[in-house]
């Protein structure tokens, strides 16, 4: 995305915001349904290693921009770019749902937690490494004449289980159905059930919705510590300004589909274009204040 | 061109039996969802009772054109009440207590109720076919040519006419029902939202009653329809006309009425041209094949609602 | 027919003797409506058409019967087995608990029991050869739906179609055997690998199709495959089927009188029981194969994934799961589980026709799967039991017992909506297996 491209919008920037090491880079991306135009050109990118935040008042498309990234929209225009560190870059905009998952390694939550709610917890997470365990049981014939390769990987499998399962305080319920899980509970376990798939991207649908402050502090410590320590880059989708602020290193909003502003969580907070739009009321609530 | 017409009517024909029996598949469809298998099964009730009817009124071949009319209209009405009354047991007996249950347990005793309706009328009536004397009988000449293989005659017959003019009424009065009575607002919002009917003061299980009797009543017609034209019926004939029917049914969108109108008749002309043109024996291929080469295309039907993939 | 439990008029004071009778009343009209024309009045066929004879008694008898069934219910049954039923959801949960560990424990003695005595069977007294001859029915029907389970209780996609896969293995096998003279151990492989291919085939167009509109065309495939081997002469000899189609044989040991038979091999007298209990064997050993093979995959991440495409489809696509492959996969297997049964079923029978491959057997099938409960192996086998066993031990009852075995499926599935053994085991576990309720498993969409 050149500067010239950023000055032809509308919106507002913050001149040093412009990413370096891009992961992943939106460009002109429009999405119509019928008559309606869900998103208007909006191009942004997102900085390897960093936590972006998409926000918006509900109905700006934010949710549509993730359908599109994950391949369960097609986009009408636009080009969308993954790029891996060892320069691997796959264009989304062109594969299907299941391939930008395994093969770009594009992982997603959804806003209406989607688990597999009749398989346990640590089933869950054991279908999120599908694609690896899938190489080590040979596609099926190792498995079945239960050879020691597989069993290695699927002990691996379970590590890989075990160890996120104790990050979130889920470890004693790794024997429950999904479904017994209180929410909170199932929004962490739908993140690390993600998170096992290995992805070098991870977008969040609206993580903290429904959860309580001390679970969305919780939240934010698993977040922080998935930027720190493991390598994958987050991207998120809020509609509740208080919840990102406090993460995000990077935000663009977003207002009926079109980009109103981007930049630092700072930047954002005091664009009065941002205050106009997505709060309507005085500077004060800007900074704490969540949606309408 | 003469035998192309000639084929057309009796597609026409076919295709409007086929369709009145869609409908109910249709109709329990929309709105609780299921495939009521029994339905095809209901319809051979619906001709076998008619058929009883009319044998016990006692109508004889050469009687005057009025008392005909009167006796069928009297062994319709026999029909179509009798037969509701099966249709809303079934519902009552097999459906209903697993209303809130999950996907796969109506289908199965659907199943299970079309087993016992067609081994109740075997029991009952016994196994072998039933040959009706030909009621309705004459017809119009409406083309004539002479090729060198000798005449051919385009003949529309006087229970064609019948058929698809009754077809014809019937739906009419039936999409008045949908559109305009209380009865066919409820229906409508049943198959929306079930729950926000029952909340709104909608009695659910009446509606639903209802729509199981309207659909039996509809398949009794066909019914009755089938065993004029054909003239022999068996407690068979439910398998064949209902998977057929239902095809129908998916083949215009199920849940939509229009919908199975026009695949009943689309599956008639199918295999009734099939039959003409090509061999007789694969006419079901040909219309089983029509009816997934249009679901890959179109996975809800011609008219069907497409379904949102919500993510 | 009786009007079946109802909720609506049973919340009435169903305990009040006038309430009781009235709705018996009614109860007893509905059955007059229904049995009036169709048992009361026979149709014979006369010279000249068809007359009616009357049978008013019968007509009595069976409104009868309904009015004392309907009072009965309400006031003795009702009274005391509804309020457990609709209780508080703690009550509920109780007894979700009791029965689920029951199931377990159950489960845990029963499929060993039943392992045992399947192998005994042949050796005990009563073994004649009428019971093998159920043993091997009951056998079949259990490997066809642990077959259909992978598909239906597993991947959750609704198939009414399976017995086209048994049809192509039968034919497979017959023609095989018939034209090329190969053996039946050569053939069982291939029939399993064309069944399954057939599956790929019919699958990859129609897989994106989701619920009831896969259920229908299954279905048409399943017809369309029974009209061509209907119709095609020149190679299935159409409705007169395919006779004469070689019995296997015990590795090249024929069971006939002749000098290299099984019997003069073993030097043991000649009987024909021998070929039952070999046929009682054999399918034995090819239903516990698909059993082990069910129960590893189920472990192995394609069964995992099979599992999570029945929960939700669209979630398995977000994890990099390509699902019109894992579809497939659980297609094919079950279609090749079915075309081995089919060749076992036409080497048993020595004949076959397209007459054996109706609709009505896949129903029957998927019957014995979801009546067994969705998933469940041991399910299917106490449903085959239960229903093909059960069908079978009535046979002098010939013209009622299809009748029955319809109210049985009708029955059976209002009392367990779920199936009889209504609980999913995990595939893994880290601390304790502990089995989940059917309430949260899901059913597919697909």
């Amino acid at each position: 995305m050149s500067a010239r491209a950023q000055a032809a919008t509308a919106a507002r920037s913050e001149p040093a915001a412009l990413a370096a090491d891009p992961i992943l880079t939106v460009e002109h991306l429009t999405m119509r349904f019928g008559g309606l135009l869900a998103i208007d050109d909006l191009s942004f990118s997102a900085e390897r290693g960093q936590i972006t935040a998409v926000i918006g008042p509900n109905g700006a498309g934010k949710t549509t921009v993730f359908n599109c990234l994950t391949g369960f929209y097609k986009p009408t225009e636009g080009m969308i770019t993954m790029r891996h560190a060892d320069g691997a870059s796959f264009l989304l905009e062109r594969m299907d749902d299941f391939r930008i998952a395994r093969s770009a390694r594009v992982a997603r939550t959804f806003q209406n937690i989607r688990l597999f709610p009749g398989m346990t917890v640590l089933e869950n997470l054991l279908v999120a490494q599908h694609n690896t365990l899938m190489r080590a049981s040979g596609y099926t014939l190792a498995g079945i004449f239960g050879l020691a390769v597989y069993r290695k990987a699927e002990r691996k499998a379970v590590e890989r289980a075990r160890y996120w399962l104790d990050k979130t305080g889920l470890l004693e319920r790794a024997d429950d159905p999904a479904s017994d899980l209180p929410y909170g509970a199932q929004r962490r376990l739908e993140i690390i059930r993600a998170m096992c798939s290995q992805p070098l991207l991870l977008c969040l649908d609206e993580p903290a919705a429904g959860l309580n402050p001390a679970e969305s502090d919780e939240l934010n410590r698993l977040l922080r510590d998935i930027r720190d320590h493991h390598d994958t880059s987050l991207l998120l989708i809020e509609h509740d300004m208080s919840v990102v602020m406090g993460i995000s290193d990077f935000i663009v909003v977003l207002d009926y589909g079109e980009k109103i502003s981007s930049g630092s969580p700072h930047f954002v907070r005091n664009d009065p274009k941002v205050i106009a739009a997505y709060l309507g009321i005085d500077d004060e609530d800007a900074g704490t204040g969540g949606a309408p | 061109m003469e035998y192309f017409v000639q084929q057309l009517i009796n597609g026409l024909t076919l295709g409007s039996i086929y369709g009145l029996i869609a409908i109910g598949y249709t109709m329990v469809y929309g709105i609780i969802g299921m495939i009521n298998f029994a339905h095809g099964d209901i319809f051979m009730i619906g001709a076998f009772v008619a058929l009883i009817a009319l044998i016990a009124i006692g109508l004889t071949a050469g009687a005057g054109l009025v008392i005909v009319i009167l006796a069928l209209l009297l062994a319709l009405l026999i029909a179509m009440a009798l037969t509701a009354i099966y249709g809303w047991t079934v519902e009552r007996f097999a459906y209903r207590p697993l209303r809130t249950s999950f996907r796969l347990a109506p289908l199965i005793t659907a199943i299970g109720m079309s087993i016992v309706l067609q081994n109740f009328v075997q029991v009952t009536q016994g196994a072998r076919v039933k040959p009706l004397q030909p009621i309705v009988t004459g017809g119009y000449e409406i083309m004539r040519t002479t090729t060198e293989h000798g005449e051919f005659i385009v003949l529309v017959s006087n229970i064609q006419i019948l058929i698809i003019l009754t077809t014809v009424l019937l739906m009419a009065v039936f999409a008045l029902i949908i559109a305009r009575t209380p009865l066919g607002r409820a229906q409508r919002a049943c198959e929306q939202d079930r729950t926000m009917a029952a909340l709104l003061g909608i009695n659910v299980d009446r509606t639903i009653s209802l729509t199981f009797v309207i659909g039996a009543a509809l398949a009794s017609v066909a019914g009755l329809m089938y065993l004029l034209y054909y003239g022999v019926i068996d407690f068979f004939i439910g398998f064949v006309a209902g998977i057929k029917a239902f095809t129908a049914a998916v083949l215009g969108g199920i849940g939509s009425l229009p919908g199975a109108m026009l695949g009943g008749l689309i599956i008639g002309l199918i295999e009734t041209f099939w039959s003409a043109y090509f061999t007789i024996e694969y006419k079901d291929v040909a219309a089983f094949s029509i009816l997934v080469v249009v679901l890959i295309f179109m996975p809800s039907g011609l008219l069907g609602r497409p379904e949102v993939e919500k993510v | 027919m009786a009007a079946g439990p109802a909720p609506a008029l049973a919340a009435a004071p169903a305990h009040s003797l006038r309430a009781g009778i009235i709705d018996a009343l009614i109860a007893a009209f509905i059955a007059l409506a229904i049995a009036a024309p169709i048992i009361g009045l026979r149709t014979v066929s006369l010279e000249g058409g068809l007359a009616l004879t009357t049978r008013w008694g019968a007509v009595a008898i069976a409104v009868a019967v309904v009015f004392a069934g309907r009072l009965a219910l309400t006031l003795l049954w009702w009274p005391r087995h509804k309020p457990a039923r609709r209780d508080s959801a703690g009550r509920r949960l109780l007894a979700r608990a009791r029965d689920s560990g029951l199931a377990e424990r159950a489960m845990l003695l029963l499929a060993p029991a039943l392992l045992i005595f399947a192998i005994a069977l042949p050796a005990t007294p009563f073994a004649d050869r009428y019971v093998l001859d159920i043993g091997i029915l009951v056998l079949t029907y259990i490997m066809l739906g642990w077959g259909l389970n992978i598909v239906v209780g597993l991947a959750g996609l609704l198939d009414l179609g399976y017995v086209a896969f048994y049809a192509v293995g039968a034919y497979s096998y017959a023609l095989l055997a018939t034209h090329f003279g190969l053996s039946f151990w050569i053939c069982l492989p291939l029939a399993g690998f064309l069944a399954a291919m057939w599956g790929l085939i019919l699958g990859f167009p129609v897989l994106r199709l989701r619920g009831d509109y896969l259920a229908i065309v299954t279905l048409a495939f399943g017809e369309i495959i029974r009209i061509v081997l209907l119709n095609w002469y020149d190679l299935t000899n159409g409705p007169d089927g395919i006779s004469r189609i070689p019995r296997p044989s015990f590795f090249g040991l024929e069971f006939d009188r002749g000098e290299g038979g099984f019997a003069a091999f073993f030097g043991i007298g000649y009987s024909s029981d021998h070929r039952i209990v070999f046929l009682y064997y054999l399918i034995l050993a090819l239903a516990l194969l698909t059993n082990f093979v069910t129960l590893r995959l189920r472990r192995l991440p394609v069964g995992r994934a099979w599992e999570a495409l029945r929960e939700d489809e669209i979630a398995c696509r977000s994890l990099g799961i390509n699902t019109t492959a894992t579809k497939l996969t659980a297609f094919a297997t079950g279609a090749m589980f079915g075309g081995f049964a089919g060749s076992f079923f036409a080497t048993r029978q020595g004949f076959i026709s397209p007459e054996s491959f109706v609709f009505l057997e896949s129903a029957l099938v998927l019957a014995i799967v979801v009546l067994g409960g969705l998933g469940s192996q041991i399910g299917v086998v106490i449903a085959a039991l239960v229903m093909i066993g059960g069908f079978e031990l009535f046979r002098e009852f010939e013209q009622y017992r299809m009748l029955v075995f319809g109210f049985a499926i009708v029955l059976i599935m209002v009392w367990r909506p779920r199936g009889i053994i209504a609980s999913r085991t995990p595939s893994i576990f880290l601390k304790e297996r502990k089995s989940i309720g059917a309430e949260s498993v899901g059913e597919g969409r697909g």
